[in-house]
This record gives C-alpha cells, sequence and structure tokens, in this order.
C-alpha cells in the first residue's frame, strides 16, 4: 500500500528508515590496531557495530564515543 | 427542488446533513454557532446518524476530526476566527496528514482589538497550511460548496482537507432561498466514502502522525504540493458533475463583464455582489469595468486568472486582510502570478460596512493610483 502523509504502513519501519544521514563525523577502524576488547560495541548508543566490528553506516550518527573508548586507538574519526 | 428561506449557516448544516459524516466534533463559536446548533438538532432528531462530539475547546475539535478521519470516515467540523486560531497547529497536521475533512468557516476579524464582525483575516491566515479554501458568496454556493468539497477531498489524487469560508453575518445570518437538494441526487453524487489509502483498522496495525526524520520529510511536503495541483482539475470535474445533476456550476473563478474591461476588480466572497450592482451601474454610464470572483482561493486558478485577465490594462484587488507592509494576500497571489498592472485596496476590516461608495472610489483610485497598497474607509479619508 501506498503511504501517504508521513504515515506508516507497515510495522518495523526503522529497519527500513536509515538514520545515518544525520552524521557529520565518521569513524573508521583499523582492524589492524584492534586488539579485540569490544568496547566500542558495548559503549555504541546506537548499537551500529556488530560482533566483527563492523560499523554499520546506515545508521550510525557519528557521535565518536567508539573513539573515545578504544583502549588502542583503533578508531579514527573523518570529517563526512 | 424543495427551496427554502435559510441563513448560509442553516444551509451549510443543510449540506452536511446531506453528506452524511460519521462524525461531526465541533465548538460553537460566533458567528459560527448556530451551524453547531443546527447540527446538534439533526443528530438529536435522527435526522443526521453521526456521533456528536461536545469537545472542550477549537484544538480539541479538528484533533478529534483528525483521529477519526484516521479511521476512514467522512468528518465534519466549523469554526470561526479565535476558534480557528486556536485550531492553527492542527491545522496544518490535517493538511500533512491527508485528511479530506471538510470544515466551514463562518470569516470573522481576529483579536486584537476584539471584534466579532467579518473580514477574512482568519482563513487567510491558514493560507500556507494545505487545506484548500473556497470563499463562497452566497447561502447556496455555501451549500453547494461543502458537498462538492467532500467529493474533492475525497478524491484519491487529492486527499486535503477543505475549507469553505463565508462571510461572518453577512451571510451566516441573513436569510436568502437556497434550493436543498433531493437527498437520493446527493447519495448518487456523493456516495459513501470508502479510504483507499492508511486508515486505522485494529485488523492492519499502522502508525499516522509519526515523526519524519530529514530524510524523509521534503518529500510528504512535496506529496501535498503534488495533491494540490492535483486539486485543480478535480474541482473542474466535480464541479461539472454537480452541474449535470443539480443544474449548478461555481467555477473555480468568475467572472463578470471583463471582455471589453479596462479595469477588472478581484475579490473574494460576499462582497462580490455589491461590486456587481456597482458594476451595472457605472457600464450604464458608459464606464468599461469588470468583475473576476475568485471563488477557489486554494489551489490558486493561476490559468483561469491570467486567461481572463489577459487583455485587462488594469487591475484592482479588493482584500479583507492585510499582511502589513505588503498588501493584502490576494494582491500579493495576483502580483505573483500575473504580469498585470494591479493595486490593492484593504476594506471592511473588522465589519466596517462596505457600500457601493466605497467600490466607486476603488475603482477612482485604480484610474489615477497614487500608491500600491490604499485602506480604504479609514475615519478622516483614506489613505
Amino acid at each position: 500500500m501506498e503511504s501517504k502523509g508521513g504515515a506508516i504502513v507497515n510495522p518495523g519501519s526503522t529497519r527500513i528508515n536509515k538514520t545515518g544521514s544525520w552524521r557529520t563525523f565518521k569513524p573508521v577502524l583499523d582492524k589492524e590496531k584492534c586488539n579485540d576488547c569490544d568496547n566500542c560495541i558495548m559503549f555504541c548508543p546506537e548499537g551500529s557495530i556488530n560482533k566483527d566490528h563492523d560499523i554499520d553506516y546506515d545508521y550510525c550518527k557519528g557521535c565518536g564515543i567508539c573513539v573515545t573508548e578504544c583502549p588502542v586507538k583503533a578508531i579514527e574519526i573523518e570529517r563526512e | 427542488m424543495t427551496l427554502k428561506v435559510i441563513t448560509a449557516n442553516e444551509a451549510i448544516a443543510e449540506a452536511v446533513k446531506l453528506s452524511k459524516p460519521k462524525v461531526v466534533p465541533v465548538y460553537p463559536i460566533t458567528p459560527q454557532t448556530t451551524i453547531s446548533e443546527y447540527l446538534a438538532k439533526f443528530v438529536s432528531n435522527g435526522d443526521l446518524e453521526a456521533e456528536y462530539i461536545r469537545v472542550e475547546s477549537e484544538h480539541s475539535a479538528l484533533s478529534a476530526a483528525i483521529g477519526a478521519s484516521g479511521t476512514g470516515v467522512r468528518v465534519f467540523t466549523a469554526t470561526s476566527s479565535q476558534g480557528l486560531m486556536l485550531m492553527h497547529e492542527i491545522i496544518f497536521a490535517a493538511a500533512g496528514m491527508r485528511m479530506p475533512i471538510v470544515m466551514a468557516d463562518a470569516n470573522r476579524a481576529i483579536s486584537a482589538p476584539l471584534n466579532i464582525w467579518n473580514d477574512q483575516q482568519d482563513s487567510i491566515s491558514q493560507r500556507d497550511s494545505g487545506w484548500m479554501q473556497i470563499y463562497v458568496e452566497n447561502a447556496q454556493e455555501a451549500l453547494d460548496s461543502v458537498i462538492q468539497s467532500y467529493k474533492v477531498s475525497e478524491n484519491d489524487n487529492v486527499l486535503l482537507p477543505s475549507m469553505v469560508c463565508l462571510d461572518g453575518f453577512i451571510l451566516t445570518h441573513t436569510v436568502e432561498p437556497v434550493d436543498i437538494p433531493d437527498p437520493e441526487l446527493v447519495e448518487k453524487f456523493l456516495p459513501e466514502f470508502e479510504p483507499k489509502y492508511a486508515f486505522l483498522d485494529p485488523t492492519r496495525p499502522m502508525s499516522l502522525g509519526s515523526l519524519t526524520d530529514p530524510d524523509y520529510y521534503m518529500e510528504a511536503r512535496y506529496q501535498v504540493e503534488e495533491a494540490m495541483e492535483n486539486s485543480l482539475e478535480v474541482i473542474k470535474n466535480v464541479d461539472d458533475e454537480f452541474g449535470e445533476i443539480f443544474g449548478r456550476k461555481h467555477g473555480l473563478v468568475e467572472p463578470y463583464k471583463c471582455d471589453d474591461a479596462e479595469i477588472v476588480i478581484v475579490a473574494m466572497g460576499s462582497i462580490c455582489s455589491t461590486i456587481r450592482t456597482v458594476i451595472d451601474d457605472l457600464r450604464e454610464k458608459g464606464e468599461k469595468i469588470g468583475l473576476l470572483k475568485i471563488r477557489v482561493y486554494r489551489p490558486f486558478p493561476s490559468e483561469e486568472i491570467n486567461k481572463i485577465l489577459r487583455d485587462v490594462p488594469k487591475v484592482a484587488v479588493v482584500d479583507k486582510n492585510v499582511s502589513f507592509g505588503t498588501g493584502g494576500a490576494l494582491y500579493n497571489d495576483i502580483k505573483v502570478k500575473t504580469d498585470k498592472e494591479a493595486y490593492d485596496f484593504i476594506i471592511g476590516l473588522g465589519g466596517r460596512d462596505i457600500t457601493p461608495i466605497e467600490i466607486e472610489e476603488i475603482i477612482e483610485k485604480t484610474k489615477n493610483p497614487v500608491k500600491d497598497v490604499t485602506w480604504i474607509g479609514l475615519k478622516g479619508g483614506s489613505q
């Protein structure tokens, strides 16, 4: 069914709606430096980092918390 | 054909009865009050099978109207002036959520200073909301416009709410003969509303009016723009169909003696009747004056206006509203959408009487223009 007036006609729409466009800064992980501590996964407020430490840029807002929490400075923040 | 001598407010109520809305949330306010009273009587007598909700404010009235419309049923409400101001937040929501609500607005001045009499500042101030707006000239047009508006609003290519604007007291509280259409013909013209798009249904859960982020908001707004464009054609077709069944057509605009006119007055609402009599008198004296009545103000019928004004040298726009510093709303639209030499006349604010003398003054001032925007009828002489 077509949506008019911003109606959400099916449940689970957050999986379809990407929110990564809000980002100004983008965290980039150097997996060579990563020591697998998983701090970034636990501190990411958006749950945008998976178990393999891949960052999901469809949802990452670029808050930079992962950069701050990384003990080995494996994540650099870049301007989008 | 049933001819009844009634006010435009009663004509509106009769039109609502014929259109059979299922929900009527309404809050009384002068000079709309008798609309809500007639509707209450119809519901109480069983003449109208609707849920009549006695809400605690106009903000609630339109909120309830959206909730009801969201379930996919026909809805009516009515208000005026300060009530419309209180609805302002919800006015935009109704259009953005694409609810085909029809509302009557008894045009009345806005406070301060407090004033209950007629001008059109209230509905003009809602012009950018995404509602279609019709300004009616008489009680018959008020009745016909409500019935037509449902058919336009509920069209799949439109789905926008409609505001039928009628001049407070001048129309709402004066009586004239009105043809009440045959209910069976109205039923044929306007069958029960069957929504095609999103509506609230427990078996099919969905969210209406939720947050939309920057990735989607502009598209939703552009859908409103497209719907407004689509509505021009739909209004014309609905008016044609109405004409075939009921023998009356009103048009997007209505020209009067414009063909050879040297000055055309552009106006909206009941003032058009006064202007017509002045034109008739002046034509007898050999003055070539015409009138272009703008009935449908949103969507703005630019094409029709340009067609009629094409060979007209000078245009006098009459506004019962003002945007301080730039003139009235209709004047601004005419200046944007035509390349005509046009002058604006602010008149009749807060119910100040408009007589043929003022209309003649407008014509004289258009012949010998001094300034773009002139206030007519101010004490101590016009400015």
